[in-house]
């Protein structure tokens, strides 16, 4: 098949991510032509600050170089402004500055023409040395003017004028900002802060003149006069006037779309200028041009941050490879001042209104001010200065519409307080990471440190969590860190970094689709194989991947039990094999001791064992039960079939252990018998998989001997019955378990909890703990159809006894006839 | 279905040794592998969804992790010590790490398994 035409006007952030995110999807679809009036490739525009700054030069900030464009086989021409889109012949025409005229055809067109600084008709805004600041040139010439000058002039404080002005301040030059705002970045901040950030760019030499209209800039006079003249001076209404040899204009921004209007593309009328798209980011007016950036206005809006134009840029990739999948619905946008040693953060409805109520701290000595605006008991907007480590996690409260109530009391002491309040491990230093030095270990379990993860985001132009923990293994082991190195990563790109929210993430990189609707798809078309799945959800690639097949294959047993056929080479080696993998490939084995209690007789046989097989190490675990370590794959049948105990799954993601004291049985203090429930409850649950592991734990009396405090499910004894606790968590984030609710009788006690478990199996994701489900969804969620609901609940306990029915010891079913069938079983060794 | 492909990388086929029938292919699972010592040490011989053999030494470049106890998609193999993927044809891990399991020459007639060690 011939391939079609694809032609890209702007070769700027927002136009080559998209086609970037267009060659993961089809690489092969199009041949690509790409126009860029300035004679480079395409680099991180956001990143100009800090080069302007002296923090980092440009060849710091490519992000794609000549080579890449070579090496995907995209015909760059650099330099090239295109003039006039014929719609009716499908082509486009550049000039270059010598007058030379390129054309191309197109089936598909992609404008991403961007947007220029807004300068205001003030007179004299055509001297030399009045400039916007857009593009490598404009930081190039202050850079240039910061070498010879004294004396500059930066009109706005918005973001970007602040930026400016401190690189030049940085540069040597004696700066003053002119604002026309009452405070500095009023549309980003509220007065507190806003003073509080003047303040301290004040004490870096910074001067302001707040609520001034320019009126004219004018020329310089007397001796050593360049011709033509410079700018020399800014004059105000109110009749000052102020040395000015560099006056830079940074009052906002105008989308680009004159091309596109010429070329009868409907650009709006009135306030939202801009070239008008759909969902699907295709222009109004004709469905084979597409825009994408800041040249776009969709749904009224137009945006100047970067991480808006990221998602209208996945999703516009999505529709050019023809998937047809997701829309573009607006974005949410924070903000982060790239200032060295300054911190501001902010988002969303930031200055409250109407039905809302803020929670204030403000610490004016300490430099510390934090404002959140709720609404209905979620975070509309928020505001922090001096300590912003918490941002893009109240960022994240906010999209994903989080109710705050049950955590508000400590809202404002941040991510990090409730967790270290309870001795969190692994996390220390969580929200600090603009203050960690490079050396500073982030991932303990891969020995990344700070320094690597910064490096490969400047150098190889990371934007994403993914990308990140592709290129640096940071965060890619036990998880424990992802809230670090995300911190890193905003910290590092600042306003291009993009948190992807949990519910939306894509499952791996086979599918757009999120866990939520892959579920979903299982569910309500009734799929009951991988192959089916992945057919019917259009996988990218032929067999998923070792992220995804695992989870599809529990969504799949979990949601058609005794239906859906499980598939073994879809487990990860742990479940396929039914023991543990160690460092050098031998296996563990843990079997089953119900509640923790064993006999003479089984502690003899696995003495046994251990010694027959030459064992080398024999450890009593943390869940009561015996580890048999060291165990070679080709014994495991025979180690199984020795010890002639059930499978203790110790494995799997799915029931491991219930953790009981002696309870009533035996204790003066035992209210119940914790004992016999315990045993109850793992002989119910035997064989239940679910979306993580799951531990259980039943104290008879509240000295709670079990820690039945940290467990996914937590049954308390109390003289006059049982408390139920749950989404408790001792591993890499201790997290206490919340109450569910009381009980009278043990056969309640069996009932709720089955019913809870169900709940997390029918709705948790993939590889989420419990406590991560139940923060998702909210506890009120859970207490409604497991406490409130008891037809509900009866139902729910009803579906989880008919998942488990009839289930088979895996180990007894592969030790019963070694002597031929084991032969077969991948545990045995060939030989050359 | 092919019975006879023949898969010497130009790498494997310098080796010396002969071919040696190693087990059927249905004693493979699909999207599996299994275990042959040699006196090379422990290969991984995987078969795909499409019946294709591949054999690279079982041994992970990164931390020595069993690649053959790993899952297998298209031609490629997840370890399961820390998630390297490598590439089943050359056993060259993918990018963005590097390293390499060293690949052996392995072909299929008649529905059996040859290896060439």
């Amino acid at each position: 098949m011939k391939k079609l035409n694809l032609v890209l006007v702007g070769n700027g952030m927002a136009g080559v991510r998209t086609l970037e995110e267009l060659l993961k999807l089809a690489p092969d679809l199009y041949d690509i032509t790409v126009f860029g009036a300035e004679p480079h490739g395409n680099y991180n525009r956001i990143l100009l600050s800090p080069v302007l700054a002296g923090e980092m030069t440009l060849p710091e900030i490519m992000l794609n170089d000549l080579a890449w464009y070579r090496e995907h086989g995209i015909t760059l021409h650099a330099g090239r402004t295109v003039t006039k889109i014929d719609r009716v012949r499908r082509r486009v025409i550049a000039e270059a500055a010598d007058g030379s005229v390129t054309e191309a055809g197109y089936d598909r067109l992609l404008l991403a023409t961007g947007s220029t600084p807004f300068i205001p008709p003030i007179p004299g805004n055509e001297l030399p040395g009045v400039l916007g600041y857009r593009d490598i040139a404009d930081t190039e010439a202050m850079i240039e003017a910061a070498a010879r000058y004294r004396h500059a002039v930066v009109i706005g404080a918005g973001l970007l004028g602040l930026e400016a002005a401190n690189g030049l301040m940085l540069r040597g030059m004696d700066v003053s900002v002119v604002h026309l705002g009452e405070w500095i970045m009023e549309r980003q901040l509220d007065r507190a802060a806003a003073d509080m950030l003047q303040s301290s760019l004040e004490a870096k030499g910074m001067k302001f003149l707040l609520a001034r209209h320019t009126e004219a800039l004018l020329p310089a006079r007397g001796e050593g006069v360049e011709t033509p003249a410079r700018v020399g001076a800014v004059r105000f209404k109110d009749g000052m006037e102020i040395p000015a040899d560099l006056v830079v204009v940074a009052a906002g921004i105008r989308p680009n779309y004159a091309l596109a209007e010429a070329a009868g593309l409907y650009c709006g009328s009135g306030r939202v200028r801009g070239i008008h798209v759909s969902d699907t980011l295709q222009t109004v007016t004709d469905p084979r041009i597409y825009a994408v950036g800041e040249c776009v206005a969709h749904r009224g809006v137009a945006y100047g941050l970067v991480a808006p134009l990221f998602e209208q840029g996945k999703v516009c990739a999505n529709h050019l490879a023809n998937f047809g999948i997701g829309q573009y619905r607006g974005s949410v946008t924070s903000t982060k001042l790239k200032v060295t040693g300054i911190d501001v953060f902010s988002a969303g409805e930031f200055a409250g209104g109407p039905g809302t109520e803020e929670i204030v701290l403000h610490d004016k000595q300490g430099g510390v001010y934090k404002r959140v605006v709720l609404r209905d008991d979620r975070i509309v907007g928020s505001v922090l200065y001096g300590d912003t480590a918490d941002g893009s996690w109240y960022f994240q409260l906010m999209k994903d519409g989080q109710d705050i109530h049950a955590i508000r009391d400590q809202l404002m002491f941040g991510h990090s307080f409730g967790s270290t309040q309870l001795g969190d491990t692994g996390h220390k230093g969580e929200n600090r990471a603009a203050s960690m030095p490079d050396s500073a270990e982030v991932c303990g379990c891969n020995g990344v440190c700070k320094g690597t993860i910064v490096k490969a985001i400047k150098e190889k132009g990371l934007f994403t969590l993914d990308e990140v923990k592709q290129h640096t293994k940071a965060a890619s082991s036990c998880g424990s860190c992802t809230g670090l190195v995300e911190q890193i990563l905003a910290s590092t790109v600042g306003g291009a970094y993009q948190a992807v929210s949990a519910h939306d993430k894509a499952v791996c990189a086979c599918t757009e689709l999120s866990h939520g609707q892959v579920r979903r798809a299982i569910r309500e078309h009734k799929l009951l194989t991988i192959a089916d799945a992945t057919a019917f959800m259009e996988w990218k690639t032929p067999d998923g991947c070792a992220t995804c097949r695992p989870a599809l294959n529990y969504y799949l047993v979990s949601t058609w039990p005794h239906e859906a056929k499980d598939d073994p080479q879809s487990r990860f080696i742990n479940e396929r094999a039914h023991a543990n993998i160690q460092k050098d490939g031998t296996f563990s084995v843990v079997p089953r001791m119900l509640g923790g209690i064993t006999t003479p007789d089984e502690l003899r046989r696995i003495a046994d064992v251990a010694e027959k097989y030459r064992i080398p190490t024999v450890k009593v675990t943390g869940g009561q039960r015996i580890d048999l370590l060291g165990v070679r794959r080709e014994d495991l049948p025979k180690v199984w079939k020795d010890l002639g105990m059930a499978s203790g799954h110790a494995y799997g993601k799915s029931i491991r252990t219930v953790k009981t004291c002696v309870g009533a049985e035996h204790c003066r203090f035992g209210t119940q018998r914790s004992m016999a429930m315990g045993v109850d409850l793992e002989k119910m649950l035997f064989g239940m998989w679910s979306p993580h592991k799951v531990k259980l734990a039943v104290s008879g009396c509240p000295r709670n001997c079990a820690e039945a405090g940290i467990k996914d499910i937590g049954v308390i004894g109390v003289d006059s019955g049982w408390e139920l606790y749950v989404a408790g968590n001792g591993g890499i984030k201790t997290e206490v378990a919340q109450f569910l609710c009381k009980v009278a009788t043990p056969e309640e006690v069996m009932e709720y909890s089955a019913a809870f478990l169900q709940l997390y199996r029918e709705e948790g994701f993939y590889l989420e703990r419990t406590v991560h489900y139940v923060h998702r969804v909210g506890l009120e969620h859970v207490k409604k159809r497991v406490v409130e609901d008891a037809e509900n609940r009866r139902a729910l306990h009803q579906r989880l006894l008919y998942a488990v029915q009839d289930y088979a010891d895996p180990w007894a079913a592969r030790a019963a006839d070694d002597a031929e069938a084991a032969l077969k079983t991948p545990f045995e060794t060939l030989h050359a | 279905m092919t019975l006879d492909t023949p898969l010497d990388t130009p790498r494997a086929a310098a080796t010396e040794g002969e071919w040696k029938a190693i087990c059927a292919l249905t004693d493979i699972p699909r999207l599996g592998a299994r275990v042959v010592a040699s006196r090379h040490g422990d290969i991984a011989i995987f078969r795909t969804a499409a019946d294709e053999v591949f054999a690279i030494h079982d041994k992970c470049p990164h931390k020595g992790g069993p690649l053959s106890q790993g899952i297998v998609h298209g031609r490629e193999v997840t370890c399961p010590l820390h998630g390297w993927k490598l590439a089943l044809d050359s056993g060259e891990a993918l990018a963005p790490d590097v390293g390499c399991s060293k690949p052996f020459a392995v072909k299929l007639v008649a529905g059996q398994v040859l290896l060439r060690s």
